[in-house]
């Protein structure tokens, strides 16, 4: 007997309740890190890219989503790595910058910095450091209200 | 001697040599900033090593994974440059040795994005957007520091002193850059020299600091002829556990 496969518009919903391990808010559609979906065969082939190449939440994620998928009665997943096109953070959803700003993470400018403070709104800011709490954010500081917030890098 | 082979353990070996030299500074760097920022460093070069010699073992069709080749080669199995296994020394000396591996490596995976072989050109893709974040830091410090008080001026002098003449390497041809070159898989190492020096000359005359008029270059260590005696002891530190309990996994 071969049970209907779930449709992949189904799953890219499933999968958009799966949280990245380090910014909880956000899941990882909202990233932008899934790439694909689809069915080869009986299997459901999930593609997911790196943000970072040593992003040590990589396997945890790819964890997540397979045990995700299990609770939907998916047997057979495969992640599938890709790495070209290389993750750029326009890949992030609309709702993702939206949830991570409310959270206190600034969301990536093409101006390479942060637009305003997350807490305040103020947009006197300095950059303490190039690097932050994970590969993918930096570490700010809102002179107005001096709060420091992350800011997510723009790459 | 698969030159393919060669060449990706050559940027393997860069990336994780260096990589595992920025985090010997974890838990020691100067401020609590530059901390987490040699420390994310480091990781995105041993990100970068995953890609580069798990490649390396799918070309060379060993079962040999990139923690194999990490872990179980000895110092003259290692084609790293010279430059990247040269101790941490103080800070300026760190970051002076990440900027002149750094305008190499950016300009390098600009290049390698161009491959012939699509997985290279994939990995170099992948990495040229942390790379440049890399550099745009060591480039920074390098001014601050060099343009920066007479101590640290002083000792960032030093430290180009010391390491410009490991930097001559990264330009060395041999019948590997050469097998790599006519494949057009990499470029030819000498055609990159001029953008290098503009870059570094570029960074060093906003630091204040005097470039070496010599030329002269150490080489053995992307060859593999020859590696400083820093390697052997940084990979009793690197490979110990793997060498102690083979196979130990989380």
């Amino acid at each position: 007997m071969v049970a209907t496969l779930p449709a992949p518009a189904d799953v890219w919903g499933w999968l958009d309740d799966v949280p990245d391990p380090e910014i909880p808010v956000i899941s990882v559609v909202d990233l932008g890190i899934v790439r694909d979906v689809g069915w080869e065969g009986e299997t459901l082939v999930v593609t997911v890219t790196p943000t970072y190449s040593g992003c040590p939440a990589t396997s945890v994620i790819a964890l997540d989503i397979e045990t995700a998928l299990r609770a939907k009665d998916v047997n057979h997943v495969e992640i599938r790595r890709q790495i070209s096109p290389a993750w750029t953070t326009d890949w992030l959803s609309e709702k993702g910058r939206a949830k991570l700003e409310t959270y206190g993470i600034a969301p990536p400018q093409p101006a390479g910095g942060p637009e305003k403070c997350p807490h305040c709104g103020a947009k006197d800011l300095e950059r303490v450091s190039q690097f932050g709490s994970t590969p993918c954010k930096a570490h700010w500081r809102c002179t107005v209200c001096l709060e420091p917030f992350d800011y997510f890098k723009c790459i | 001697m698969d030159p393919l082979f060669e060449f990706l353990c050559r940027m393997g070996d860069n990336t994780l040599v260096l990589g595992h030299r920025v985090s010997e500074w974890c838990g020691h760097a100067p401020v609590l900033e530059e901390d987490i920022a040699l420390a994310n460093t480091a990781l995105d070069l041993i990100g970068q090593t995953q890609m580069w010699l798990g490649l390396a073992g799918e070309v060379e069709g060993n079962h040999r994974s990139a923690d194999d080749l990490a872990m179980f080669r000895d110092a003259w199995d290692f084609r790293n440059v010279l430059l990247v296994e040269q101790p941490n020394g103080d800070f300026g000396q760190t970051i002076m040795r990440q900027f002149l591996f750094d305008a190499w490596h950016v300009l390098a995976l600009e290049h390698l994005q161009k491959s012939s072989d699509t997985r290279v050109a994939a990995i170099a893709e992948k990495a040229s957007k942390e790379a440049a974040y890399h550099l745009d830091r060591s480039r920074d410090s390098v001014i601050a520091l060099g343009d920066g008080t007479a101590e640290s001026r002083r000792r960032m002098q030093a430290a180009l002193d010391l390491l410009y003449p490991y930097a001559g390497e990264f330009f060395a041809v041999d019948s590997v850059d050469t097998a790599m070159a006519d494949q057009s898989i990499a470029p030819d190492p000498t055609t990159l020299r001029a953008s290098y020096d503009v870059c570094v000359e570029t960074a060093l005359a906003e630091a204040t600091l005097v470039l070496p008029e010599s030329r002269f270059a150490h080489k053995g260590g992307k060859t593999g002829a020859r590696h400083s005696e820093h390697l052997g002891h940084m990979l009793t530190q690197m490979q110990w556990l793997q060498r102690a309990y083979p196979g130990a996994a989380w």
